[in-house]
């Protein structure tokens, strides 16, 4: 059985619910028969992949739902092989190519312009010249496979179109970004979620008030397919829903939660050491270190006094943009606790 | 300059496909597949304007029948490539420029093997047969583009090759940042700057490519479209061609080229400076987690509020250099991949101090 957020997960562009403006553009640009470059970009859980599907989708038809998983081997230049797992129908590639680590720079030289350089038979049934390659995660690329991507974008326009699929502009260069137009996928409203939550409760058959809707919707922080996972989580565990019902919430965002509230109890050395066992306990969860830092750092800033709150913003904006740079992350959230307990001790003492 | 003079002009030197811009009972759809960066290049030097010092030498070393290495150094959209190019054609003719001349760039292999085998072979291979009708002197060219992202140890095999076989080939670079190019290779060339164009030149030709393609374009968003480019003539016609495909019906204005280029409504920058205005901290929370939904790039929300920052009457000169480093920290740490949320609540709260400290 599939997850809701699979199962109702719109196919065609008349079927999206929200951002109804963008939507209209994005038809147009499909039917007018060229498709420029895209770049789209937006929050995690605000329908870009769905988007870019319903797009292919317009394109195509429904041949572009046929997807099949392929195997690729590379070779780079020191003659190691690297295999990555790409996703194709007859008229597209998916590919997510930071998968090839640093290598990535020689899977936009083969793969991406191996597509550029066949042609697609133009079918009767879609009369479109070109195929589209999908680049996942496009901001994980490095520079070099982006500079890569640069004359390939220009030169090969008539057999290929690209679509950049990413959740920051910041770390696309600027030659790609001009060469894109650009689309910009902003989080659905919390409104807008509790509409779609409440469409597939319908079709599920099963009824949500709406004010345990509003909270799910808050509680997703305007994340679609967060939403959708909590509902479907509420509803297995409790149904019907009253309306006090607890929401859901990750184990793991639970668990930072009592990290941020210890440390607010206690500040000293024996309580930092149980905080890092903490720390290494999410982390070896697979949790991204910088959504940890995020998460204490946000609900510290929550729960402290107005007067302290920029300080702890500076500190975790210091620490977070360290851990980018460094190696063991663990190094920087233990810095970011020690410091944040020796500035709210601090801060304590003043007050008597 | 990605520029295509008249187009009577162009027309005739295109040869292949001479009137694709005036005709336009074609299949839509068939004509466009052409980017119209692709399509305006200059195909002759003489096309080529406002870089009219680089002009000049080559059009003396097209009479002269004598042409140095060069190295094209210069911001982006600037034209280098686009003169090289030309060049080559107004030497070989459409037809020779194929066997003539190697273009490598980014998106090839350029390691030090490439260097030694590709380019070396064809640096010593023989001068193909030449077209009467051209000048075509006896030798070929090699253009590195984007030379800047070689390794120094390519640049290092570059360097023989180029002396060896200067007799029969000539090389071109092509890079943004000269300093980049290793010495030895670069006191080999004769070094062109290309400078970024002017802005009435930029939005006359911008204002040409919509002429001749149909677009119907308002004159404040040509200004618009020129402004947000920076001075990169390749930008500002990509984003002409992409808002022509969203606007099929309908005039170009100013407000549809600032979407598409990715500017952030100035509604939403004034709203997070009226922000700092109040003492209310959870406020500031607020407003950076509704740019955060929104999808807003922080690097580009930076840049806007500098921009109004610096402009901002009622700040002191102090507060303002303070704001500066702020922001200029941020923005690095922003570009080392820091993450977006945190650095730009800092920004915030810590830009909100700054002001009411008066």
């Amino acid at each position: 059985m599939a997850l809701w957020v699979e199962k109702y997960r719109p196919l065609t562009l008349d079927k999206l619910t929200f951002h109804t403006e963008l939507t209209g553009h994005l038809r147009q640009l499909a039917t007018t028969g060229d498709l420029p470059h895209l770049l789209v970009y937006g929050p995690t859980g605000s329908g870009k992949r769905t988007r870019i599907s319903a797009v292919l989708r317009e394109i195509y038809g429904a041949g572009a739902d046929k997807l099949k998983v392929d195997q690729r081997v590379f070779e780079t230049p020191s003659r190691r092989k690297i295999e990555l797992n790409v996703i194709t129908s007859s008229y597209h590639i998916e590919l997510n190519p930071s998968d090839a680590g640093i290598y990535d720079r020689v899977v936009v030289q083969d793969m991406i312009k191996e597509a550029a350089q066949t042609q697609q038979v133009s079918t009767a049934s879609t009369g479109r010249k070109f195929k589209v390659v999908v680049v996942h995660e496009a901001d994980a690329l490095s520079r070099d496979a982006q500079h890569a991507l640069r004359r390939t974008m220009e030169k090969y326009m008539g057999n290929m179109r690209v679509i950049l699929c990413c959740s920051t502009t910041a770390k696309i260069i600027a030659p790609v970004q001009s060469r894109c137009l650009l689309v910009r996928v902003a989080a659905p409203t919390p409104g807008e979620i509790v509409e779609v939550l409440g469409a597939v409760a319908k079709k599920e058959g099963i009824t949500v008030p709406h004010e345990f809707a509003m909270r799910i919707a808050e509680a997703s922080r305007r994340n679609l397919h967060r939403a959708l996972l909590m509902l479907e989580a509420a509803s297995v565990r409790q149904y019907p829903f009253d309306g006090a019902q607890e929401i859901p919430i990750p184990e793991w965002e639970e668990h930072l939660r009592t990290i941020a509230r210890s440390a607010l109890r206690q500040q000293t050395p024996a309580q930092l050491m149980a905080i890092r066992k903490q720390l290494y306990e999410v982390l070896s969860h697979c949790i991204p270190p910088t959504t940890i830092l995020k998460t204490v750092a946000l609900q510290l800033v929550e729960d402290v006094d107005q007067a302290l709150k920029p300080e702890v913003v500076h500190h975790a904006a210091f620490y977070e943009h360290r851990l980018q740079s460094g190696q063991k992350a663990i190094v920087h959230l233990e810095a970011f606790m020690a410091r944040f307990m020796s500035v709210y001790k601090r801060y304590l003492m003043e007050l008597v | 300059m990605d520029f295509f003079g008249r187009p009577s002009k162009t027309a005739a030197a295109a040869g292949a496909a001479p009137t694709k811009s005036t005709e336009s009972s074609k299949p839509v759809h068939v004509e466009r597949l052409v980017p119209w960066v692709e399509k305006y290049r200059p195909k002759s030097i003489e096309s080529v304007t406002a870089q009219e010092e680089v002009v000049q030498v080559l059009r003396k070393s097209l009479e002269t029948k004598n042409l140095p290495h060069l190295l094209f150094y210069g911001p982006p959209g600037t034209g280098k490539t686009s003169t090289i190019l030309a060049l080559a054609r107004d030497m070989y003719g459409p037809e020779a420029v194929k066997t003539r001349v190697l273009e490598l760039n980014a998106s090839d292999e350029r390691g030090i093997a490439v260097v030694r085998e590709k380019v070396k072979n064809f640096a010593r291979s023989v001068v193909s047969p030449a077209d009467p009708a051209y000048p075509s002197p006896p030798y070929k060219i090699v253009i590195l583009d984007e030379a800047d992202s070689m390794t120094t140890d390519a640049q290092a095999a570059l360097r023989r090759i180029m002396e060896q076989y200067a007799r029969i080939t000539r090389f071109c670079l092509v890079c943004n940042y000269v300093s980049r190019i290793i010495e030895p290779l670069a006191s080999r060339c004769a070094k062109f700057r290309f400078k970024s164009l002017p802005e009435e030149q930029a939005v006359a030709r911008v204002a040409m490519v919509a002429e001749s393609e149909g677009v119907r374009v308002d004159k404040g968003a040509v200004q618009e479209l020129v402004k947000t480019s920076e001075g990169d003539l390749r930008r500002a016609i990509m984003s002409l061609q992409s808002a022509s495909r969203m606007a099929t019906h309908t005039t170009i204005n100013e407000e549809m080229v600032r979407e598409l280029v990715g500017v952030v409504p100035a509604t939403v920058i004034e709203k997070l400076r009226r922000v700092w205005n109040d003492r209310d901290v959870d406020k500031c929370v607020e407003a950076v987690d509704d740019l955060a939904f929104s999808g807003f790039p922080a690097a580009q929300v930076l840049a806007q509020l500098h921009d109004l920052a610096m402009q901002d009457a009622a700040l002191s000169s102090l507060q303002k250099a303070k704001l500066a480093v702020l922001m200029g920290n941020v923005d690095l740490a922003l570009s080392e991949g820091a993450d977006e949320q945190l650095q730009m609540l800092d920004v915030m709260m810590q830009a909100s101090q700054i002001v009411q400290s008066a």
